[in-house]
């Protein structure tokens, strides 16, 4: 492996040799501010139990763990359970963050939200927050993921979020992160930056992954409660990482359940026709990008590359450090799923029950319509069903031939 | 070859090396610092410049487009040490780069390139063990940011590891240009001169000879930056050196 393994870990906020922080210095004073109000609101039971509280009411957890029946029927092996955070308000996993952010937030006294966005979910989760909490709301996101998400675009501003799109780069998510990071340089006094995944400096990755731990407590409890067993894998797809952590969390002990993330393979194996941080060859190398260390698509003179997807929400070249941790540990096992497979997936899960994943899912379910037939009747497999895929509707209708079909 | 004011206040020139092309990069410099700049910043382009504001960002998006590289700039410090060997030279770079390279062959080839010191822009005091280290054994002064923001713990541990200069910046927020050097300025000065006898620059937004004579007032040198990028980038390349080269002289009369 190269270069920097020997960082020094100074700060808290090390997963192995990953992690840390690397940051303008204006904004350490803000860093070392949120995570002592993190500190704080994390043992604070008033906190914890207002969270609690519109987890259930406003969110609708806990969500289903359901069994997809004919789903495993057809692929004719592992049965398939499917943790349906996609059933959440809003739609996706991340309003489990948004809302814990929004809180904290509150909780500091500021009134200006930013945060960026890739498939708009997580703008669309931090404008519902803010519409919730009265609070002024800006969400940056790519030129080129405004096109393809459109309709988040519109639901955001319907949430009354001012909506910043931004051209520089690739104009997806990592552009989004930069222009956001500078807003947040620039207005650091009065503004808190409700990052949408496991990534960025400490506390960061942490903070993020304890907001969505909620669904691997959940799921744990479930499975045994309706397997008496836990399960055999859990798969779940990984842009920043962020309900891929939250769904291997609790299983991380159990040391019989293996934990496999899908990253997106896009159209090719070569550096920039993919999003796969951890593919071996043309994947992506240790370096620091937008705060933590962390695997980095990268050319060799450490310029990061850009990437594609299909998937907004997984078009990212770097991924959240406990990931990079948990894949050189062997912990974790991390595969990629092409744009073809998880489109086709998103097709087969709709027909077979009727259930319409978001993209990002999608790359998730197409590596248990992989797996399941490779395995046995008694094995049993876990899909963190992260998002519904409404949003996704201009680009499948565009894909997919659905005329004659 | 150290980093010395001879005057107050002494001028640093931000220059991204690469933009428009390295051969006129070094050319700007030479007329920099024959025109009154005692150190030189080379500032090695990177993808995702977070702490830039649109100039500098356009300059490093097409420095990068043209294929600099950080062994070229490394280049470029080792011609311009030859041509001018009083010069104040520091590398000026974001992180993933060097780190790319690995952190001791930069700091290596830094000091055969004849560099003064090195500031990385996202490389905080807490984080920065190994990098000290090496610099310390090639001899080379480790410049960091301090900011209006920073308590006054962070600044005497910044003051505590700078070499050369400490870099105070001017105003909370990215590099670009502003009408009037803030008062965050003297401010954040004042502070870091209880924990430092390092001369202190102050840098981001000093954009004329009427906030060079400000910031002389109360700090020992001003940094040049989106100004001189922003001159680079509206002047053809056979006349930038000698634009850059009047625009500096101009600063200090
Ligand atoms: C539904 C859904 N799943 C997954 C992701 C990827 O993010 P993460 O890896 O942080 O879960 C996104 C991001 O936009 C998303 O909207």
């Amino acid at each position: 492996m190269n270069a920097m393994t020997s960082l020094p870990t100074a700060v808290a906020g090390r997963f192995g040799a990953y992690g840390g922080r690397y940051v303008p210095e204006t904004l350490m004073a803000a860093l070392e501010e949120l995570e002592h109000a993190y500190g704080g609101a994390k043992v604070d039971p008033a906190f914890q139990a207002e969270l609690d509280d519109l987890l259930h009411n406003y969110c609708g957890r806990p969500t289903p763990l359901y069994f997809a029946k004919r789903l495993t029927e057809q692929c004719g092996g592992a049965k398939i359970y499917l943790k349906r955070e996609d059933l959440l308000h809003t739609g996706a996993h991340k309003i489990n963050n948004a809302l814990g952010q929004g809180l904290l937030a509150r909780r500091m006294g500021k009134q200006r939200i930013i945060a960026e966005t890739g498939a708009g979910q997580h703008g669309v989760a931090t404008a519902t927050v803010c519409a919730l909490f009265g609070l002024e709301c800006v969400i940056y996101m790519g030129e080129e993921d405004m096109r393809r998400q459109e309709l988040n675009v519109y639901r955001m501003r319907l949430l009354g979020a001012e909506v910043r799109g931004v051209s520089g780069g690739s104009a997806t998510l990592k552009d989004a992160i930069n222009e956001a990071m500078r807003d947040w340089v620039t207005n650091v006094r009065t503004t808190y930056y409700v990052l949408g995944s496991a990534l960025g400096a400490h506390p960061y990755p942490t903070m993020v992954r304890d907001f969505h731990r909620v669904i691997s407590r959940e799921a744990k409890a479930q499975m045994l409660e309706r397997e008496g067993r836990l399960p055999t894998a859990i798969i779940a797809c990984v842009g920043g990482g962020s309900n891929a952590i939250g769904a291997f969390y609790e299983f991380l002990p159990d040391e019989n359940v293996q934990l496999i993330g899908v990253e997106a393979g896009g159209r090719g194996t070569a550096l920039g026709e993919h999003a796969a941080r951890f593919q071996k060859v043309g994947g992506g190398l240790p370096g620091v990008l937008q705060g933590t260390y962390s695997y980095v698509l990268q050319d060799d003179a450490g310029q990061v590359s850009s990437t594609h997807s299909v998937s907004a929400g997984l078009d990212y070249a770097s991924v959240g450090p406990e990931h990079a941790m948990l894949h050189d540990s062997g912990r974790a096992s991390y595969v990629s799923c092409s744009d073809d497979a998880a489109l086709r997936a998103t097709v087969t899960l709709s027909r077979t029950e009727g259930i319409l994943p978001a993209l990002e899912s999608a790359h998730a379910v197409a590596e248990a319509i992989r797996l399941a037939p490779t395995m046995t009747k008694s094995a049993v497999l876990m899909v963190n069903l992260s998002g519904r895929g409404d949003k996704d509707m201009g680009i499948l209708a565009r894909e997919l031939d659905l005329k004659g079909a | 070859m150290t980093i010395e004011f001879r005057k107050k206040p002494g001028i640093v020139a931000y220059l991204t090396a690469g933009d428009p092309d390295l051969a006129t990069t070094r050319d700007i410099a030479l007329a920099a610092i024959d025109n009154g700049a005692d150190v030189i910043e080379l500032g090695v382009a990177f993808s995702d410049p977070l702490a830039d504001g649109p100039v500098i960002q356009r300059a490093s998006e097409r420095a990068v487009a043209r294929g600099t590289r950080l062994t070229d700039v490394l280049e470029l410090a080792k011609e311009l040490r030859a041509a001018r060997p009083a010069a104040g030279l520091v590398l000026f770079s974001y992180l993933n780069p060097v780190v790319r390279m690995g952190m001791k062959t930069f700091c290596a080839r830094a000091a055969v390139a004849g560099a003064d010191g090195v500031l990385l822009t996202d490389m905080i005091v807490e984080e920065a063990g190994e990098y000290l280290e090496s610099m310390r054994e090639h001899k080379l002064a480790p410049v960091f940011l301090a900011a209006p923001t920073s308590p006054d713990a962070r600044l005497k541990a910044i003051a505590g590891v700078s070499q050369g200069f400490v870099y105070a910046i001017s105003r909370v927020g990215i590099t670009g240009t502003q009408q009037k050097v803030a008062g965050d300025a003297s401010e954040l000065v004042g502070r870091l001169r209880q924990f430092t006898t390092l001369p202190i620059a102050v840098g981001f937004g000093i954009s004329n000879a009427e906030h060079v004579k400000a910031v002389g007032e109360f700090a020992d040198a001003a940094v040049i930056g989106s100004a001189l990028v922003a001159l680079i980038e509206t002047t053809s390349p056979a006349e930038a050196a000698s634009a850059v080269g009047r625009f500096i002289a101009g600063l200090q009369a």
